[in-house]
């Protein structure tokens, strides 16, 4: 018999409440590197200023401990269980919400969810419900991620159902259409979470989880890295640039997550995000049970 | 070179500023969104307008929670468009001034341009340092919206670049 394993349901609510109050403080070391590279490829003051802005921003977010935009977002979570976990002593879905809540409540982050879209658009005052995102996996673990994200530049985000035909460059000039629209608003540079194949509401997952590789690092499969490369150099020459002031730089990195799809379709979702790609990831080991 | 301008934004503090020109903005301006941009203009269409809106700039921004010790929290600029269904009739009512982000409609822009008002971008996601330019803040109205209350504040050298002026110009054509 497969040994079963758990983990309390205060522990997920206290990672989740560490996770989400660094995710909105810290900006990832790596995705700061690519912020500084970028900033060297700027010839105008405008732009330079705008990136040296951004670094010095980051700093001081760093340095007082206060969220790095006021646009603390929704608590976006993903999670990967083990399937011989189990999390006991309270809800698991529960937990989650209640690390959200105590972190944007302690950490004066800002509340930004309303209960009804339409209709009553009343703050729930303390940022829950969170967005989670469920994947059972092997082992006995559980992994976190929190990653807040802003509206500014969700609202920029766009999905297409193209067919088959249109190939690399129809799924290329999509990418690039959805930035040229987008033009200043998201805050850019931006990050380029680009999801391609499933179906309609699994595309769009795919485009999000795009934005959480690694930064800087390519598709595991060439052609795929290939179209990374080129999305990148096609939207950095539309000339938006930091702040939409104009420049070389409107994307700092472009992602692309591939997936099986139906015979007749090639959906693809273009996920943007501001240059504030905020994400932090922890894992809670399963303690062994007894019997 | 900085231009230093002082609010209220009459015609003639305004006078020169042409779309890319780098501003440092000090004095009073209100604070509004999109649930506090509905409901004022509701109300003064319904004749009860909370405080008078003329000679007003107003940036479109919801703060993070004030910590302890701190003027206030994060607060940078959110996307313009969504205040552009309520924009020309505020313009029409006097507001000359606008701090944001991003694109305005083409009805924005020929308001901006009938009323001799200016519309300033303020650097997304720099909500910390934008921060350190506010002197003080004090709340105005709708205080129930949470981060989305009106507030007026007291800023000093507020980092701004000019998107769009009077004269019709405007960064974004740039591109």
């Amino acid at each position: 018999m497969t040994a079963r394993y758990e983990v309390e349901a205060s522990d997920i609510k206290r990672l989740v409440y560490d996770l989400a109050l660094t995710a909105n403080r810290i900006l990832p070391e790596g995705l700061k590197k690519i912020i500084e590279t970028s900033a060297e490829k700027e010839t105008k003051e405008l732009p330079k200023q705008a990136f040296r802005d951004i670094l010095k921003n980051a700093e001081l977010a760093a340095e007082k401990g206060m969220p790095i935009c006021q646009d603390c977002g929704l608590a976006v979570v993903f999670v990967e269980a083990g399937q011989d976990v189990s999390v006991v002593n309270g809800g698991f879905e529960d937990a989650i919400n209640k690390g959200v809540r105590r972190a944007y409540l302690d950490g004066y982050l800002r509340k930004s969810v309303v209960e009804d879209p339409l209709f009553n658009r009343k703050n729930t005052g303390d940022n829950t419900p969170a967005v989670i995102h469920w994947k059972i996996v092997p082992g006995h673990d559980i992994r976190i991620t929190v990653s807040p994200k802003g509206m500014g530049s969700e609202n920029m985000s766009k999905i297409y159902m193209l067919k088959p035909a249109d190939g690399a460059e129809g799924v290329i000039n999509a990418v690039v259409e959805t930035v040229k629209n987008a033009g200043p608003n998201p805050c850019p540079p931006i990050v380029l979470g680009i999801g391609i194949g499933g179906n309609f509401e699994t595309v769009a997952l795919a485009a999000k989880s795009a934005l959480l590789k690694k930064e800087g690092e390519r598709n595991p499969l060439p052609e795929y890295a290939e179209m990374e490369r080129d999305i990148l150099a096609r939207v950095n020459a539309l000339g938006i640039g930091p702040g939409g002031y104009g420049g070389n730089v409107t994307a700092l990195d472009a992602h692309i997550v591939q997936q099986p799809t139906h015979i007749a379709g090639m959906p693809v979702a273009v996920n943007i995000c501001c240059h504030a790609l905020r994400h932090a990831e922890g894992t809670k080991k399963g303690r062994k049970c007894n019997g | 070179m900085v231009k230093h301008i002082t609010t209220p934004l009459t015609l003639d503090a305004i006078s020169d500023l042409r779309a890319g020109d780098v501003v440092a903005l000090s004095g009073k301006i209100l604070v509004a969104r999109d649930a506090a941009h509905k409901r004022l203009v509701d109300a003064i269409k319904a004749g009860s307008a909370p405080f008078p809106v003329k000679g007003e700039t107003i940036f479109y921004a919801g703060p993070a929670p004030t910590p302890p010790g701190a003027v206030i929290g994060p607060i940078g600029p959110t996307t313009s468009y969504r205040m552009d269904p309520y924009t020309p009739f505020l313009l029409d009512l006097g507001v000359n001034g606008m701090i944001g982000k991003g694109k305005r409609s083409p009805e924005v822009l020929a308001s901006i341009k009938k009323n001799g008002a200016v519309y300033f971008g303020a650097t997304g996601g720099t909500a910390v340092l934008l921060a350190s330019s506010v002197v003080s803040v004090e709340k105005v109205a709708y205080d129930d919206l949470g981060p989305e209350a009106i507030l007026r504040l007291e800023v000093k050298d507020m980092p701004l670049v000019v998107l769009a002026d009077r004269f019709g110009g405007n960064l974004y054509d740039n591109y």
